[in-house]
């Protein structure tokens, strides 16, 4: 079998990519889309550890369940205040979303 | 796992007659039963009703009990926190009720309310799972709320910028939490987290990074440094009973989240840095907050600078990590959620009338609306922790807990930082008392909800000043749940 530690390792590589999409791109649907990876790698964490731990055990099931559907929930608010964004600003682009400021 | 029983619903009651009230504004709001500002009545009247029939029929004792398969727990430290929230949400919707494009949607009270429910878990919470479950239930509905005037640019942008800024904190928390269910060997409970994070086969420098993660998670929802950035800019565009309803409630929503954690899964002993970098966070927050709110000229940013600073106040409790500490948590943020609605109370009318928050506009206020130059007084200078009014108290507590836990020089830093406190309260006040009005300036219109609202909490501040005896006993109650 695969050792545990390979799964983290892809895991922590793929919530690398999604930090850094979160933080380096400017479109805003390419960053809801890094938080999505991100989400992505935690799951993969979860069930790795659910399956060499305690596979009899059904809480890390149940935590890997939560995460997606909260992860879901996440970005169908998010896409839907992303239109909201883009009617008002006529634009994707997050440097143009700065009204607000010190 | 036990089947249902009484004493299970009994432990949920407030939440589960939150949900039927939600089922029954979306009804009556759907059906058109009940129209416009009348749907806000109906919500501060059920809200009324679930605390009320909460206070006397689901009382916990202090010590309380783990409920619905060791996920929540139903004790004296929750049920405080709990109450809190559903008072905050009821003055909150005083504030919104007559303000066109909010109170009059049925929308707002519902999203509130799943606010609200989502909160009163996170002050249950005995588990990973429920922790970030209830967190996102509390804090989806606000990302929603925060962008609620959808016609204008501002409200949009603090919409989105809370929800980018959000999921990212809860992306990295969420990886902590992923990674420390692994650590401790597949636990989810608290007690049991703790139990195997004491005993891991992991690397030392691993768990401490996972939990600096979490932490980092928890910094957001509060609002401290250094991830405390968003706080001015949400609070600036969001509708203003909803920015009054982020500082306070979810603020506290927070930390009766992080006090369970901090003490129960994560306590000090199992991690020697971990006090070191609360220690460290409360420290930077407190200043920070106090010295940018220096220079706002927007009473919004003001106060949403001056909430940060209050978050440091409040981490030097959690620091602490004794009795007294978790007492004095638990006071303060009573006392602090309700002279901070009382001051974006004043904003809220501020901005009806003027059509901004900015700080000028406050001018010749006295001459105005003395009576609300009143309660402006009793709030700021509570906020500023002078004496009688009930914000010196909480201070003298917390700052009480950090020198008993042997943190004098937290102490020392949290009393220089309240007189650079003073000074931007005052200046407020200044503008209010002692600047001349414009020459067309009329006496500022105060709709009915928010003048009973404000007077309601304008007493309070100055009650729980002089006789803060039963307030403070509340949170000796709470504290008991964890220092029995």
């Amino acid at each position: 079998m695969v050792p545990l530690s390979w799964y983290l390792v892809v895991a922590a590589l793929l919530f690398g990519i999604g930090v850094y999409g979160v933080l380096a791109r400017r479109n805003a649907v390419a960053i809801l889309i890094g938080l999505e990876l991100m989400f992505n790698a935690v799951l993969i964490n979860v069930v790795a550890f659910w399956r060499y731990l305690h596979p009899a055990q059904v809480p890390g099931l149940v935590f890997a369940v939560v995460i997606f559907a909260v992860a879901a929930a996440e970005v169908a608010v998010g896409l839907a205040l992303f239109i909201a964004v883009y009617r008002r600003f006529g634009s994707s682009d997050v440097d143009d979303i700065n009204l607000l400021k010190w | 796992m036990s089947a249902l029983n009484t004493a299970m619903l009994l432990a949920l009651l407030p939440e589960l007659l939150v949900l039927a009230l939600m089922g029954v504004v979306l009804v009556a709001d759907l059906a058109g039963w009940v129209q416009g500002r009348k749907l806000g009545w109906l919500t501060v009247v059920g809200l009324a009703v679930v605390l009320a029939v909460s206070l006397s029929v689901a009382m916990p004792n202090a010590a309380g009990a783990a409920v619905w398969g060791n996920t929540l727990r139903h004790d004296a430290l929750s049920f405080v926190f709990r109450m809190l929230f559903l008072l905050a949400a009821g003055l909150t919707i005083f504030f919104s009720m007559d303000l066109p494009g909010l109170g009059d949607r049925g929308a707002f009270y519902l999203l509130l309310l799943a606010s609200v429910l989502g909160m009163m878990l996170m002050a249950m919470a005995n588990d990973l799972i429920m922790l970030f479950l209830a967190m996102e239930t509390a804090t989806i509905p606000l990302y929603v709320l925060a962008g609620f005037f959808t016609g204008r640019r501002d409200s949009v942008e603090a919409g989105f910028k809370y929800l980018l800024f959000g999921a990212l904190a809860s992306g990295v928390m969420l990886y902590g939490l992923s990674l420390l269910y692994g650590f401790s060997g597949g636990a989810v409970e608290f007690e049991a987290v703790a139990r195997g994070l004491s005993e891991t086969a992991a690397p030392r420098w691993a768990v401490l990074a996972a939990l600096m993660v979490v932490l980092a998670g928890f910094a957001f929802k509060v609002a401290a440094v250094p991830f405390h950035f968003w706080a001015p800019d949400v609070y600036q565009g969001a509708p203003t009973p909803i920015a009054a309803f982020l500082s306070t409630a979810s603020k506290a929503a927070g930390f009766a989240l992080l006090v369970r954690v901090a003490l129960v899964a994560f306590p000090g002993g199992t991690m020697p840095w971990w006090g070191a970098a609360l220690a460290a966070m409360a420290a930077a927050t407190m200043t920070l907050g106090n010295l940018l709110a220096l220079t706002q000229t927007d009473l919004k940013r003001l106060l949403a600078y001056s909430s940060i600073g209050h978050a440091g106040y409040i981490l030097m409790g959690v620091v602490a990590a004794t009795k007294l500490g978790l007492t004095a948590v638990v006071f303060y943020l009573l006392v602090y959620l309700l002279t901070n609605l009382a001051a974006f109370g004043v904003v809220t009318v501020l901005e009806r009338n003027t059509g901004s928050p900015a700080v000028a506009h406050l001018a010749g206020l006295y001459k105005r609306s003395p009576w609300l130059t009143l309660a402006t007084l009793a709030a700021f200078l509570s906020l500023a922790g002078v004496p009688p009014f009930a914000g010196f108290v909480a201070k003298v507590w917390v700052f009480m807990a950090a020198v008993e836990a042997k943190l004098e020089w937290l102490a020392v830093v949290a009393v220089l930082n309240s007189i650079v406190g003073i000074y931007y309260y005052l200046v407020v006040l200044k503008v209010a008392y002692e600047y001349d009005p414009p020459a067309d300036a009329q006496p500022l219109q105060v709709s009915r909800p928010v003048v009973w609202a404000l007077a309601a909490l304008a007493v309070f501040v100055v009650v729980a000043g002089v006789a803060f005896g039963p307030w403070f006993g509340w949170g000796q109650w709470a504290a008991m749940a964890l220092f029995p």
